[in-house]
């Protein structure tokens, strides 16, 4: 029997990032403020002192430049572990992932590959506000060449970095910074997580909740509720959003025969707009009703508390939802 | 190569870099006519004019030395030593291409001559180039990384950038700045607050140097002492070579923001002629062997039009091959 341990999410990051330097002397953090500072969000603090200033560097306010930087260190043998502080930066830095990062192995004919891991603090929920609100997940996830990870849970925050350095294509990972203070039990021995399959986080046999980031603890807190009024939902992280696992959700679907899907980022053309597609085009005889959706509400994330959660669904809108799509 | 390049030019040199700016010029001038005949399409950048700075430069490196370009790069993959053949097939977008046809005129690769492209958006990859030179630094290797952009790149951000990030690393790259003096076809007087761009590379506390990028004997002497203080130092250097290029930035360029007499003016001093002629003076070569030279190249530019004309299309079956690795282990 596996036992397990209780720990934050930070921590899991934390010991991903250890792990990794340990495991490959070609790994190194690069990223403001990772250094001296301990990181924007203490989930390096420490690093410095362990593995010292080549392995972790702090980097100037040049989001373009560093981020080309690691992806030029990647296609030279390094495998950099770079960290854009909150992806609301990343939007500095487009060029490199867009146009460098992804393209660099097709433009070449296969001859370059770039290892470069990229991590970004992503997602609402603590009253920044509209400039440092963002969720960029389905702009990355547009974009073919990259693979474009979720961490929903505490169980990825320890393992996707890892199975991110198997891979020798550059990997972006949206790590959620509203639950890095959440404390959650995962087993002891957990570690690389397969980057290429979401997981069926709650099974069930009455709907399929479709999520990813933060939507997956909402889902699977909704799905808790939701069994006590009889309801069995699975609930689908689908966590690797780029390229998607579609099989996994259409079996899901295929076998509760109704789906919500549900994310922050707003609704137009959106991850759960794809999602919603694939299954109308794989498995539309499979449905007992339409497929629904909930995501942000299209508007700049405003600062007031009340009005930031009216912005995102909330577990009590989940539960009303499915409750409606059920029972009719 | 030492520090004194002029004096000590060798004859063999002398007729292989003659050969080389040979050869790009007419290439560069045969890829034109296979334009105009719509074997090439898409954007197509010509080297014409700038052949000093990509023939004094490379020749200065050694296979080691990681390069990066720009979209205007056939002239330094030519110098790189990359064969015509897969290059002419590249642009005419044949399997048989450098970069299996995926590319085109702007994105040459060739990792086997350590050749990074062939980058197209501007400003782009001088961060590739600090992080290469970088990881070359970590890994304790003795290579540089050497950087080509033009005058038009230097107002980006990410050249500010990567100065910045290059001089505070300590990082191995020579940054050559190709100062043609349009960025497309907006003048360096338009672009630039301070025209003498070698003070951007000052102002971060890199060594820079301006040269004469129409003097091939000039741009070798400013590479071979620029390449050894990278070496000595481990730190990187900003050359810029004033230089001029002959014909319109693409071929949908219809050359309205200059005069013909300022391009007449500029072909006075073109660098082919110049050398050529220092090498006859100084008895480095003769006028029977100049001619064989622009033989020998005449026939290695027909053979990689042919190259490319009996090179095969890929199937649209591979479509979407190279998008992510087939490779699965690191």
């Amino acid at each position: 029997m596996t036992k397990n341990v209780s720990l934050t999410y930070r921590e899991a990051l934390k010991m991903a990032i250890r792990e990794a330097l340990h495991k490959d002397e070609r790994v190194f953090l690069m990223g403001e403020d990772v250094g001296r500072y301990g990181g924007a969000f203490a989930v390096s603090k420490g690093l410095l002192q362990e593995f010292g200033p080549d392995r972790i560097m702090d980097v100037p306010l040049s989001e373009s430049g560093f981020t080309g930087a690691g992806i030029g260190a990647a296609l030279a043998g390094m495998r950099p572990i770079v960290e854009v502080m909150t992806v609301n930066f990343s939007l500095l830095a487009m060029d490199q992932l867009f146009n460098n990062a992804a393209t660099l192995l097709h433009m070449s004919g296969g001859q370059l590959n770039v290892p470069v891991i990229i991590r970004m603090g992503s997602g609402i929920g603590r009253q920044l506000a509209a400039q440092h609100s963002h969720s960029w997940e389905p702009f990355f996830a547009h974009v073919p060449g990259l693979i474009v990870l979720s961490v929903g849970t505490h169980e990825d925050a320890r393992g996707m970095l890892l199975g991110a350095l198997e891979s020798l294509d550059p990997v972006i990972l949206f790590e959620y910074t509203s639950m890095l203070n959440l404390e959650k039990e995962i087993p002891e021995d957990s570690g690389v997580v397969d980057i290429s399959k979401s997981k069926v986080r709650r099974e069930g046999t009455d709907i399929s909740l479709i999520t990813y980031g933060t939507g997956v603890y909402k889902c699977l807190e909704a799905a808790e509720a939701l069994e006590k009024e009889g309801i069995k939902a699975e609930v689908i992280d689908l966590r690797v959003l780029r390229p998607l696992d579609e099989a996994t959700f259409l079996a899901s679907v295929r076998k509760t025969h109704r789906a919500l899907v549900v994310e922050d980022a707003w609704k137009s053309v959106s991850i759960s707009s794809e999602i919603v597609s694939r299954i109308m085009e794989k498995a539309f005889f499979d449905l007992d009703a339409p497929v629904e959706r909930l995501c942000g509400v299209e508007v700049p994330i405003p600062y007031p508390k009340h009005l930031e959660d009216a912005s995102v669904p909330q577990v009590s809108d989940i539960v009303e939802k499915v409750k409606k799509m059920i029972k009719p | 190569m030492g520090t004194k390049a002029n004096s000590s030019l060798d004859a063999n040199l002398g007729q292989n870099l003659l050969k080389q700016m040979i050869l790009i010029r007419r290439f560069e001038e045969r890829a034109a006519e296979e334009y105009t005949k719509s074997k090439i399409r898409g954007f197509l950048h010509l080297y014409v004019g700038e052949e000093a700075v990509a023939v004094g430069v490379v020749q200065a490196l050694n296979q080691e030395d990681y390069l990066l370009s720009t979209y205007r790069e056939h002239g330094h993959a030519l110098a790189r030593g990359m064969n015509p053949n897969v290059i002419m097939a590249e642009m005419y977008g044949k399997q048989e291409g450098c970069s299996k046809g995926r590319g085109g005129s702007m994105h040459l690769f060739d990792s086997s001559l350590n050749f990074f492209g062939g980058n197209a958006i501007v400003g782009g990859h001088l961060p590739l180039a600090v992080g290469m030179a970088l990881a070359s630094k970590k890994q304790n290797k003795k290579n540089i990384t050497s950087c080509f952009f033009g005058e038009g790149a230097a107002a980006e951000g990410e050249f500010h950038e990567s100065l910045n990030l290059a001089a505070l690393w300590e990082v191995p790259v020579l940054f050559v700045c190709e100062n043609n003096r349009y960025a497309m076809g907006t003048a360096l007087k338009y672009t630039h607050s301070m025209e003498d761009l070698e003070k951007k590379g000052e102002a971060y506390g890199i060594r820079s140097v301006a040269v004469d990028g129409m003097d091939l004997l000039a741009v070798m002497q400013a590479a071979a002492e620029a390449v050894e203080f990278i070496r000595e130092t481990g730190k990187p250097f900003f050359l810029v070579c004033k230089t001029y290029r002959f014909r319109a930035h693409s071929m949908f360029d219809a050359e309205l923001y200059r005069e013909k007499s300022e391009v007449e003016e500029w072909k006075k001093k073109d660098p082919i002629p110049k050398f050529k002629e220092y090498l006859l003076k100084e008895n480095l070569i003769s006028q029977a062997l100049v001619d064989e030279l622009e033989r020998d190249v005449e026939q290695e530019i027909e053979n990689s039009v042919a190259f490319a004309e009996n090179g095969t299309w890929e199937e649209a079956s591979n479509l979407t091959r190279f998008v992510y690795s087939e490779l699965k282990q690191p």
